[in-house]
């Protein structure tokens, strides 16, 4: 059989590897609540953790599932699928296969049809993005143990410590809010956006805290970013977004 | 292996947990190399030299350093169990991240406990789950799907999924340590308006924003502003 992007061996390739990383998944879920349980928390929490994060990741992996439909249209279906269900997303997906098939003289615009192009497009993407992966397999421990005595035993500067590193990625984001705001009124879409979720996950914790909802802090992320990303639809089209 | 045995105060189950985070790595690791390789062989499409070195050197300075700072950043946050998993699934900052992040908060426990490790592994786990889970099942329905997915209706709530990621988050953490918070964000504010070209290279500068916020975090805690030092643990 003769190649393409969607032949089905490499489905096959793909699936293989998609089957392993649910089993890790699955592996780690089992060991990580067989132990808190141990550490004496309750199933109840445990339960909670695991349908809130699936809930909260629904919309992100349907936005995923968006970025291999944007590859497909070059390199097929089974590939991305594999590369953005592993390590990677489509902003560097993209330009590693536009750079890959650049250098092979071939474009991205129209799908891939030599066999040569295509494997060269593979390997880039898959070494390209390794490091992260190769760093903690070889030096998780010793990072580990470098921040331990970074924090030193000062408890309480350990948790300041990693409250700035979340306040620090969380300010790197809020800041990309306001990248397009020179663009006049839908460059504030984002910044409505953003402002229209923390509204919403402010009316949250006022419900927490007025009917003693407990079961709600758990479920307020995912709600408040899917209320907002459905007002988003809205917001475009009042503030000129789109045009 | 035996030389790593310098942390401290390390568990059984911490112990375990890093013999495991490593093989399934390792082989994940593998089976990611195995498949272009698998391709070049089942094709006989072995990619030429020249080309293929190019084009990684044009992706390799950018991309290695970004994923070598990327585990700096947070493994802190993600634990030992949520790290060997995350770094092989992917989708830090717009998925697990935020959900580890969002768990801990939730189950009132601290990243940097065993119990603050825990509940991220089961997170990140749960993340990894649905998300492979949704990705596979639309892969496979993409004929009734894509219609839906690309429609110009649906547009605008994809465009806007990190705003409303972190809107949501930023609200519950700022609102927790404004007086970090403050420089980060005026900081991160003034560049992105200053140069919305940087715009992709936004996981460059969660590091920076991460300096400054230790660095003005370090300056108040010194001066007594953030809890009173010393407390021993």
């Amino acid at each position: 059989m003769a190649f393409s992007v969607n032949h089905p061996i490499l489905y096959l390739f793909s699936g293989i590897v998609v089957a392993f990383i649910l089993a890790q998944s699955v592996y780690f879920l089992v060991k990580a609540a067989a132990r808190a349980r141990e550490l004496g928390i309750s199933g109840a929490t445990i339960r909670k953790t695991v349908l809130s994060s699936a809930l909260f990741s629904v919309a992100p992996a349907v936005s995923i599932l968006v970025g291999v439909i944007t590859l497909s249209q070059f390199i097929g279906l089974p590939y991305p699928w594999l590369r953005l269900s592993v390590l990677g997303a489509v902003t560097y997906e993209l330009p590693a296969a536009t750079l890959a098939a650049g250098a092979m003289g071939a474009e991205v615009t129209q799908t891939i049809s030599d066999a040569r192009v295509f494997s060269t497009i593979a390997w880039v993407m898959a070494l390209g993005i390794l490091s992260g992966l190769i760093l903690v397999l070889v030096a998780l421990r010793k990072i580990q143990s470098g921040m331990v005595s970074l924090a030193g035993r000062d408890k309480r500067w350990g948790e300041i410590l990693t409250d700035a590193l979340f306040l620090g990625m969380i300010s790197a984001f809020v800041g990309l809010l306001f990248a397009r705001v020179r663009e006049g009124l839908p460059g504030f879409i984002p910044l409505a956006v953003a402002l229209v979720s923390a509204l919403l996950m402010a009316v949250c914790g006022l419900l927490m805290k007025a009917f003693k909802w407990q079961w709600l802090s758990q479920y307020a992320l995912p709600l408040s970013m899917l209320g907002a990303m459905a007002l988003s639809i809205p917001i475009t089209a009042l503030m000129g977004g789109g045009h | 292996m035996g030389k790593t045995k310098t942390v401290v105060n390390e568990s059984a189950y911490e112990r375990s947990l890093h013999a495991a985070g490593r093989l399934w790595g390792s082989l994940a690791l593998l089976l990611m190399l195995l498949v272009p390789a698998a391709i070049s062989l089942y094709f006989n499409a072995w990619p030429p030299l020249a080309p293929f070195l190019k084009a990684l050197l044009g992706v390799l300075p950018m991309y290695w350093t970004v994923g070598i700072i990327e585990v700096f950043t947070f493994v802190p946050m993600l634990g030992t169990g949520g790290s060997y998993l995350g770094f092989v699934t992917g989708n830090l900052t717009n998925l697990k991240v935020p959900a580890a992040l969002n768990a801990m908060q939730a189950a009132g426990v601290r990243a940097g406990t065993e119990e603050g490790d825990v509940v991220s592994t089961i997170a990140i786990a749960s993340s990894s789950i649905v998300t492979t889970l949704v990705i596979a099942v639309g892969v496979f329905l993409l004929g009734f799907l894509r219609p839906v997915l690309e429609s110009p209706q649906l547009k605008p709530a994809f465009d806007n999924i990190l705003p409303a990621l972190f809107g949501a988050l930023g609200v519950v953490f700022i609102s927790k340590n404004p007086k970090i918070a403050a420089a980060p964000l005026l900081f991160m504010v003034a560049l992105f308006m200053a140069a919305p070209g940087l715009s992709s290279s936004v996981s460059i500068l969660v590091p920076v924003g991460a300096l400054i916020a230790i660095a003005v975090a370090r300056f108040l805690y010194k001066r007594g502003k953030l809890g009173s030092p010393g407390e021993r643990g």
